[in-house]
């Protein structure tokens, strides 16, 4: 077994990315949805930290993983915040349901 | 009951694991020749937690993509989480390790679970459903993952030979000298979304 290299990491970034993509796309649930938005987020996350350590040098990939995570937390509090409003509107959080903007 | 799923969620991680280690170990011999990459020789603790963490940041995406119930699925974003945590420190991104800890589990899955304790109906559990359908996102999943893994190991990146070293303080200075109109325009998002989700979630703003 080789010792850790780049592409270890590229490696566990891609599959999170695909387990991601999956969670969004076959989710219903509007919070299992966010869920996978976070991980796609992660996925791209590693990458940047892990060219940034093997390949680049330097602190931007990890200025800018820092701004992802601020942004993804911004994200989830605003997403959260929508999902709670459409479940109070629909009585439900299933994301076919939430189809008007209004009452 | 519990403990045979339990058991079957860990053989499942530990199976994706194997077979990445299997499938990088077999297609990295070219990689091995190029500089950065010390390939051979035994394996040494390092690698067991880095591929312990790998597991544990792998194993919980799949336990969020598969699992039907949302609260194991919010469970299973914790462990993800606290893997690629983990996998930072490996990156000598110690800082944002921490960063990781604190928000990602701390705040956002905090806040998700406060999402699924209040909109998930007892008696519903199984809101999780699907809509593109499992075959799809299975063919999806099954072109992706393979051109993503075959783009990570099969390019020659120009690796560096660098050595783990603390970033925490060097962070500090561009944040506050390379990067400050970002870190405050991010302090200003950050107010926006405060507003902005309490604006949205409160409920008296219906009576009006």
């Amino acid at each position: 077994m080789a010792h850790v290299t780049l592409s270890h990491f590229l490696v566990v970034g891609g599959l999170l990315f695909a387990l991601g993509l999956f969670t969004v796309l076959t989710r219903r649930n509007a919070v299992a949805v966010l869920m996978g938005v976070e991980l796609l987020l992660n996925a791209a996350n590693v990458n940047l930290v892990a060219f940034n350590h093997y390949v680049v040098g330097g602190l931007a990939g990890q200025v800018f993983t820092l701004f992802v995570i601020v942004l993804a937390a911004a994200e989830a509090a605003v997403g959260l915040a929508i999902v709670l409003s459409i479940f109070h509107t629909f009585k439900t959080i299933d994301v076919r349901a939430a189809d008007l903007m209004r009452e | 009951m519990r403990f045979r799923k339990l058991l079957a969620w860990s053989l499942a991680s530990l199976a994706v694991v194997a077979g990445v280690a299997v499938a990088s170990a077999r297609l990295a011999p070219a990689l091995a020749a190029s500089p950065g990459s010390s390939a051979g020789g035994p394996v040494t603790l390092v690698d067991l937690v880095f591929w312990a963490l790998a597991a544990l940041a792998v194993g919980g995406a799949a336990g969020v993509a598969l699992s039907r119930n949302i609260l194991y699925t919010s469970l299973a974003l914790l462990f993800s989480l606290m893997g690629v945590a983990g996998l930072y420190v490996f990156l000598s991104a110690d800082f944002l390790a921490v960063a990781q800890v604190l928000i990602y589990v701390g705040g956002v899955l905090v806040l998700i679970l406060f999402a699924v304790m209040l909109t998930n109906r007892i008696g519903d559990v199984n809101v999780s459903n699907t809509s593109l359908g499992w075959a799809g996102g299975a063919i999806l999943m099954a072109v992706v993952a393979p051109l993503l893994i075959a783009v990570a190991v099969e390019v020659p990146w120009k690796v560096r030979d660098v050595p783990l070293e603390q970033t925490t303080a060097a962070l500090g200075n561009a944040l506050l000298q390379r990067w400050l109109l970002p870190f405050e325009l991010a302090s200003l998002v950050l107010l926006a979304t405060m507003i902005g989700a309490i604006v949205i979630a409160r409920k008296e703003l219906k009576a009006e």
